[in-house]
């Protein structure tokens, strides 16, 4: 599938640092909702063996997975893009209620150059509904920052049982706009 | 009241009896509890390290389970949930159909109505089946049960069978006697974690 060719070339090497980080840190469980821009990071965690890879219906699920993968002893990762915070705050409820390590990596809609006025309010946003939330969030600007930030926000998720989010800035993805195709 | 709202007045099968019936025996087996009736329901038969009973996360409880169930999949995993809960997650249903996890049993006491907030009508008042959107989910094996006979064998299969399961139980709307698990959630997420680490692994 060449459909989003341009994207792909794009993501390729920051993909690779945030899937060996997930690696790295033991986790065994992802679940997503796509993004265009996620779809390298999911391609190699699909065809990655050790980890089990699960399709949402809707974000939420994803934090209640990660509550049930916990207390079974698995570390998971939730992968989804800017608008699925909007749909996962009563599950932040839970987690931060019973102290259950979460992370997710989250693409960036609504900044900059976005074609798509209804992506603004969850994109530009994005980070206070995080906080409000609980989370701490790391907001990654530059391909090669990812591994480094990608590691200190699992580190920090996984040792104190704390909420954490990786933000992959919108200029990192490409601009997606119909008027190209 | 209309005749869909009057009739789970008269199930024959009680709730609380049923959960003491299907938990009869449990051992080890790791019990996701959805929020409210069926969170007091399960401690009602018994508090135990091995129940995750939810005081919120409402819609959240398959897939509490289905993420527990990945986890362990040498260990047997029951959702116990009711109807409003479950009409609030129906998307989980096709997440595990999906998965496919042999280990994971969902049954659903649908009494067929909000019982902690005032007893309103819920969808399964009306046209919707919860077995069948299971059942067109991908779940193994689906049954709905409106008599007791069947319990028994309700339990074996809960215990034993090739998942996804999937049981919608038809229980009496009635409001009974509050047995509250402990609500703290990091105490419960604790217990739960260090029972299942110290007797398995």
């Amino acid at each position: 599938m060449e459909l989003e060719g341009s994207v792909h070339k794009n993501t390729q090497f920051w993909a690779e640092a945030i899937h060996a980080s997930l690696k790295f840190h033991g986790i065994r469980q992802v679940s997503y909702v796509p993004d265009a821009g996620h779809s390298r990071l999911i391609d190699l965690c699909r065809n990655d063996e050790e980890l089990t890879t699960v399709v949402l219906t809707t974000e939420e699920e994803g934090v209640a997975m990660a509550t049930g993968a916990w207390l079974g002893g698995e570390k998971s990762v939730l992968l989804m893009q800017s608008s699925g915070i909007g749909n996962c705050i009563n599950m932040f409820s839970m987690i931060r209620e019973c102290k259950i390590p979460f992370f997710t990596v989250i693409t960036m809609r609504g900044e900059k150059d976005e074609f798509n006025p209804w992506q603004r309010p969850l994109g530009q946003n994005a980070e206070k509904h995080l906080e409000l939330c609980g989370f701490s969030v790391r907001r990654i600007e530059k391909s090669e920052e990812t591994r480094t930030i990608m590691d200190h926000v699992a580190e920090q998720v996984f040792e104190t049982s704390s909420m954490g989010a990786v933000l992959i800035s919108q200029q990192m993805i490409g601009i997606k706009s119909f008027a190209h195709e | 009241m209309n005749d869909f709202q009057q009739r789970s007045l008269n199930y024959p099968l009680r709730r609380r009896e049923v959960v003491q019936r299907l938990l009869k025996n449990r051992n080890e087996l790791l019990v996701v509890a959805g929020l409210g009736a069926t969170a007091w329901d399960v401690t009602d038969a018994g508090d135990s390290p091995f129940n995750f009973p939810l005081w919120g996360g409402m819609g959240g409880a398959v897939s509490i389970g289905l993420g527990l169930a990945l986890a362990r999949p040498h260990d047997r995993v029951l959702v116990l949930t009711g109807d409003g809960e479950m009409l609030m997650g129906l998307g989980s249903l096709s997440t595990v159909g999906v998965q496919q996890p042999k280990n994971l049993a969902v049954v659903v006491l649908d009494n067929e109505h909000f019982g902690e907030t005032g007893m309103q009508t819920t969808h399964t008042a009306g046209s919707v089946n919860l077995a069948e959107i299971a059942r067109a989910s991908g779940f193994a094996s689906c049954w709905a049960l409106k008599e007791p006979g069947e319990l028994e064998s309700t339990r074996l299969r809960i215990l034993k069978d090739k998942g996804p399961l999937f049981c919608g139980i038809k229980v009496r709307a009635e409001s009974l006697p509050l047995v509250l698990p402990p609500k703290e959630g990091y105490l419960l997420q604790q217990r739960f974690r260090n029972a299942l680490f110290e007797n398995k692994n």
